[in-house]
């Protein structure tokens, strides 16, 4: 039978989550609610009495200092003044405290339950029309592809809360009439069947198959569809590209995109501390002589498009696995995300069908981050977050993770005979076709034909599988793991056993529930799962250990040394692969592209006497102002190793330049973690933003204190779809800016990702995402004692302009506050940024620098301002003190022009002379003094006051946009 | 002979602060386990051969259901016995973050022994009652907070976790469900008699806060507690994220030469106790 309980909060207590959810309310414009009550509604199947029912409730799921519960028989009855609406789960979807509730209720002794649902009731108060109540539902309470409303007795108790089992027939092998199939019959097949393969690609399967003499079963389909996919075989950075930039320009063959620019700026620079690039899931730099560092950086964007908690939650969790699986298991140790929004001021009417609003992508996103990264006890340590109205139909969700690995354990190897052990959550229905989806366009169709391809995470599972493994890995009780992740068990199995080949029986995989058909199991992306090799005589050992950490894990098969993929459901084989097929077998195709500089409009500046309005523009747009609100709900510092936090100075709000952690509690050595993003710049040209990025995260590190010579790049592309011209055209230019800088720094690319198809189908017309990359640098800090933050010290002390100002206003904050995009995008000229960064490096070591801000969006106005309100003191600044070499010499452009290679420092007095020699040949000047007095004074080329306001007013308004 | 402190962290699903507790304690020259609970329950370790329970920081078990409870459940229900047995011996225990909402969920904070009418045996002083006398929920800010907070220390406490130590320190918390609420005014009122309120929020001079320095709406601004014998301690901010200097938040702003953060002397204390004492 089925027990229903509802907890609520006794009266005269703040009932805090009420309070949230109202304030959503009337962000969305309704007005008329005055009070929301939520009550947590549980439903409890199995053999359980009365009594086994109070006492879950008194001693498990009520805590009576401040609840009450009581037994119902449906949801509660609708009252005079109010309104209730409940929200459940719908049947498949996980329920995310299902499994310790259940663990709950056994711990008490009470064997006979067997299924447990949650919901969450939401008691308004005020007069609401029918649409108002539709709206609250749809917009703030639940998300139609997860959750449902109750809106009958039936749906408040069913009669069971287990998924029914698909009747047991017999089960047949599906063959797929492959060897007869006309040309229009293959490109049915691969969209009706959501393969999202083109015509070349199946009719290659077809000539194998004839080549085999038989068709394939539907399974054999699918797992080639997986391996073939984009997501995760990058054909478009590995395939053939014609490439021209112009109209008339002459064409160019690429061979591989990746092998030419980011993979070669990796093999020319031969860097020894590169420990193990590109091949394993995450990049591998050495650390110190115990450990190395990993570091990989994953987009989840399609995922968070249409469920943003559950999209960024897994997203989170899958990158940390890249971690799990890197070599021989890395420990997580740091987190970093990076998301692009449309702006949260976006009005409704603009929001296309099928697309959430950017507040609600935004909060989804958010806490999505939050809970996974929490939970798992691992600090999510920097981040950026940009807005921009191009991203309306298509959030970027950038989820990062850096590991320790002990020195040795950087490699695997599958051994012939090895067990097939999977570990791990279960396997259920969840992300069908994610690899093949993420490998299209959305459309507002794709929130209902893909929603098995969004899922909610479970960061408790992940958390033990982490301490499970880890200790596995220090006893050497596998030789080789990986993740699932895209393509599931197809994938990861499929490229353990890609040179031994492996024989697998699907119904061995632990299920969620019942009636799964075998491609399902094989294919299905359920979190929390990871594949390790195992042998024989370790086995026994393996499967000890993590069950006492309470973790499933499984035999699944075996890797055999046939060569062949072969698995079986039920005795029956029901495919048989060839995996050198399956891996090489994709054709090559020649892709065009073609760059063409876009036509820009030159800026046009106007004759402000004041400045200090643009200033406060600036610190009030989006992309500049505080993040406080959403880093503060992010634990950054659990594991302890935090050395420069994202908030720093004397009230712990002024926003820090790379983060730095040490890794080994009480060790001096630590790691820098930094990124550079900008897509304005992008949209002027992707080669200058390629190189302003690696430059924007390069020199964030040398703002700590990091080491130029330390220095690992990972690149993030998110574009359109490949397969239109102007799309692959920017995207070939954009590597090549990468090729570039990377290698004029000196600093290797060790692993990356990309994110194609980002476009939005919406009433006929294709919506692309501008071309953005992400780039992610680590940096080695060889003694933490000796790092520099951004606050202003002291007053009294000398601030320099290190690095020249050149007229380069495009693509500025500047400009954007003005509507305008401008032509002159800031360009990387590498000698003197090379120069500049060592002379900077030599500083610190020495000592001479008391505080350090890199200039980037919003040019040395912002940079200056952050500095003094972060250390609650102020400047007096001299325009025509700063270094500059542009034609126009005007106040505006020097003071925000977002020009590379850049630092504000702040210098003793003392030290000034130590430090001037130490910068001598790179261009520095002193433009101001600290002040104790909070005022923020800037004197314009005449020596005229352009800008003067106190600082606390400029932090306010720095903090207002995103409070 | 000198004793040598042995220190087990406890662990299980979700647990998340036990390397750093860990470090803290070994520091001071304890030989610290991190167990799980498992290995507990099935005898395979045993909780008499150590001298200090340490419940650290985390999400144990997702804090599904309200934050700490499944663990507390199993705490009382299957280590019952084992915990009375260390308490009476006079042995430590330390809560952080989760693991003093862990405590006060499985009655053994504040420890107070109200257990009438629960059908268990009448408790000791400072021993489990099986019945709360207090909770930690939800922040009035209804969200996680990660920030720093002052800290006033009670001067006149039987807490033996935090003599010697400054009048006021700075911590981080990292919660969302840390405002405690007694269960009414009685169990406030022998709290306040008894001296086992050891933390309150205040703020950066010692002056009553308001949020955020209170960052959850505690009644009368209460951080931490302990039992009426003073071994037991359960706090929600982490004196183990300020062990060392530069975990400090504006370190780079301090003229500090001192290795240690604010929250060391915690550890210190508790290791101190052991070899006086026991």
């Amino acid at each position: 039978m089925i027990w229903r309980v509802e907890i609520k909060q006794k009266s005269g207590l703040l009932d805090s989550a009420g309070q949230a959810v109202l304030k959503d309310i009337a962000d969305l414009g309704i007005k008329t609610v005055s009070k929301v009550c939520v009550v947590a509604v549980y439903l409890l199947e199995g053999n359980v009495s009365r009594e086994e029912a109070k006492r879950i409730c008194e001693e498990l799921l009520v805590d009576s200092i401040v609840e009450e519960y009581a037994f119902t028989l449906s949801a509660s009855k609708q009252s005079q003044d109010h309104h209730i609406i409940e929200i459940a789960y719908n049947p498949g979807v996980m329920d995310p405290v299902e499994a310790s509730t259940i663990k709950g209720i056994r711990d008490l002794g009470v064997l006979g339950i067997e299924a447990v649902r949650t919901a969450k009731q939401y008691h308004l108060y005020g007069v609401l029309g029918e649409k108002d109540i539709e709206q609250i539902t749809s917009r703030v309470l639940m998300n139609k592809l997860i959750q449902h409303a109750i809106k009958s007795q039936a749906q408040s108790i069913p009669t069971t809360l287990m998924l029914a089992a698909a009747p047991k027939t017999k089960f047949d092998v599906v063959v797929v009439e492959l060897l007869k199939a006309t040309d229009k019959d293959l490109i049915r097949l691969s969209s009706q069947g959501q393969l999202y393969l083109n015509l070349n690609e199946m009719k290659a399967i077809q000539a194998h198959f004839k080549k085999e003499g038989r068709n394939p079963t539907d399974i054999e389909l699918e797992t080639v569809a997986q391996t073939w996919s984009e997501h995760c075989n990058h054909k478009t950075f590995r395939g053939i590209i014609r490439y021209r930039e112009g109209k008339k320009g002459k064409a160019k063959i690429i061979r591989s995109l990746f092998k030419t620019t980011i993979a070669k700026v990796t093999y020319d620079l031969k860097k020894k501390w590169c420990v193990s690039v590109f091949h394993d899931n995450a990049g591998v730099i050495a650390f110190d002589k115990d450990f190395h560092v990993c570091f990989k950086v994953e987009t989840h964007n399609h995922p968070s498009a249409l469920e943003p908690f559950g999209g960024a939650n897994t997203g989170l969790g899958g990158v940390i696995r890249d971690t799990l699986g890197t070599g021989l298991a890395a420990k997580p140790l740091a987190n970093t995300d990076v998301f692009c929004f449309a702006p949260p001021t976006t009005p409704e009417g603009d929001i296309p069908t099928g697309a959430l609003h950017p507040k609600r992508v935004m909060k989804g996103v958010v806490s999505g981050v939050r809970d996974y990264g929490n939970k798992m006890g691992i600090p999510t340590v920097n981040g950026a977050i940009l807005f921009d109205p191009h991203f309306i139909g298509n959030p970027l969700v950038f989820c990062g993770n850096v590991g320790l690995i002990p020195v040795g354990k950087e490699k695997k190897k599958v051994q012939k005979g090895d067990l097939i052990v999977a570990v791990g959550g279960k396997t259920g229905r969840d992300g069908i076709h994610g690899a093949t989806f993420s490998s299209g366009e959305l459309t507002s169709e794709s929130e209902t034909v893909s929603s098995g391809a969004v899922q909610i995470g479970n960061p408790i599972e992940e958390k033990k599988v982490l301490d499970a493994l880890l200790k596995a890995r220090d006893k050497n009780l596998y030789t080789a793991l990986t993740d699932c992740g895209a393509g599931g068990f197809s994938s990861a199995v499929g490229e353990m056993g890609l040179e031994t080949g492996a024989r697998v029986d699907l119904d061995k995989a632990p299920l969620k529930y019942q009636g799964l058909n075998y491609t399902e199991i094989w294919i299905s992306e359920s979190q929390e799962r990871m594949v390790l090799s195992v042998s024989p005589s370790k086995i026994d050992e393996l499967l000890q250990l993590f069950a006492v950490e309470n973790v499933e894990a499984v035999v699944l098969g075996e890797f055999t040394g046939s060569g062949r993929l072969q698995l079986y459901f039920q005795g029956h084989q029901v495919c048989d692969l060839d995996m050198h097929f399956l891996h090489d077998g994709l054709p090559k195709i020649t892709k065009e592209a073609l760059y063409l500089a876009p036509t820009l409009k030159a800026d046009k500046l106007f004759n402000e006497k004041d400045l200090t309005n643009d200033l406060c523009d600036a610190l009030s747009h989006f992309n500049v102002a505080s993040k406080e609100s959403v880093i503060r709900v992010y634990d950054h510092e659990v594991q302890g190793t935090s050395v420069i936090k994202p908030l720093v100075g004397i009230h712990t709000d002024g926003p820090s330049d790379a983060a730095v952690i040490s890794p080994r509690l009480g060790f001096k050595r630590g790691v820098a973690i930094s990124n550079g993003i900008n897509i304005r710049f992008g949209m002027i040209d992707p080669l200058w933003m390629a190189a302003s990025c690696i430059d924007e995260a390069i020199r964030q590190i040398i703002a700590v204190g990091g080491t130029l010579d330390r220095i690992a790049l990972l690149d993030n592309f998110c574009w359109g779809n490949p397969d239109k011209e102007d799309r692959l055209g920017s995207l070939v230019r954009c590597a090549q800016g990468c090729y570039q800088a990377a290698k004029a720094f000196g600093t290797p690319f060790i692993s990356g990702k990309d994110s194609l198809y980002n476009e939005y189908a919406h009433k006929g017309k294709s919506l692309a995402i501008p071309g953005t990359i992400l780039i992610s640098a680590i940096g080695i800090v060889e003694d933490t004692s000796k790092v520099v933050t951004m606050d202003l010290k002291k007053p009294g002390n000398s601030i320099y302009a290190v690095g020249s100002t050149f007229d380069e206003l495009g693509g500025s904050i500047y400009l954007a506050n003005k509507d305008q995009l401008g032509q002159n995008v800031p360009v990387v000229r590498y000698k003197t940024a090379m120069k500049t960064y060592q002379a900077i490096e030599k500083a610190v070591k020495s000592g001479l620098i008391t505080s350090m801000h890199d200039i980037s969006e919003g040019g040395i106005a912002v940079a200056l301002a952050e500095m003094a309100f972060a250390g609650a003191l102020g400047v007096t600044a001299m325009t025509k003190d700063v270094p500059y070499q542009g034609k126009r010499r005007r106040e505006d452009v020097i003071l925000f022009s977002e020009s590379n290679s850049r630092f504000l420092v702040e210098v003793d007095p003392r030290r000034e002379k130590a430090f001037k020699a130490t910068l001598k040949g790179v261009a520095h000047a002193k433009v101001g003094i600290v002040e104790a007095t909070p005022e923020l004074i800037v004197y314009g080329l005449k020596d005229q006051v352009i800008m003067n306001s106190n600082i606390f007013d400029l932090k306010t308004i720095w903090q207002a946009p995103l409070k | 002979m000198i004793k040598i402190p042995k220190v087990l962290v406890l662990r299980t699903a979700g647990t998340n602060c036990n390397e750093e507790t860990a470090f803290a304690f070994s520091y001071f020259g304890a030989v610290v386990d991190q167990v799980h609970i498992n290995e507990l329950v099935s005898g395979q370790k045993n909780l008499k051969d150590y001298h200090i329970l340490a419940l650290p920081g985390g999400f144990s078990y997702g804090d599904d259901i309200a934050s700490g409870r499944i663990l507390a459940n199993e705490l009382r229900l299957k280590l019952g016995a084992d915990l009375q047995t260390f308490m009476a011996d006079g042995k430590l225990i330390l809560g952080i973050c989760n693991g003093f909402q862990i405590l006060v969920k499985a009655g053994i904070l504040p420890g107070l022994g109200s257990n009438e009418g629960t059908g268990l045996p009448a408790g000791r002083q400072g021993l489990p009652a099986g019945r709360q006398e207090a909770t930690l929920f939800h922040n009035d800010s209804a969200k996680f907070e990660a920030r720093w907070v002052n800290l006033s220390v009670a001067q006149h406490t039987p807490c033996v976790w935090t003599k010697n130590m400054d009048t006021q320190i700075y911590l981080p918390v990292a919660h969302g469900e840390g405002k405690f609420i007694p269960k009414d005014s009685v169990i406030l009122d022998t709290l306040k008699k008894q001296g086992q309120i050891v933390f309150h929020y205040c703020t950066s001079n010692g002056m009553v806060p308001s949020y955020p320095d209170n960052p959850n709406g505690s009644t009368e601004h209460i951080a931490g507690i302990c039992d009426p014998t003073g071994r037991v301690l359960g706090l929600m901010p982490h004196p183990e994220r300020h062990f060392l200097n530069h975990q400090h938040p504006f370190w780079t702003r301090l003229d500090k030469k001192d290795k240690l953060g604010e929250g060391a002397r915690i550890f210190e204390n508790g290791i101190n106790y052991v070899k006086d004492h026991l």
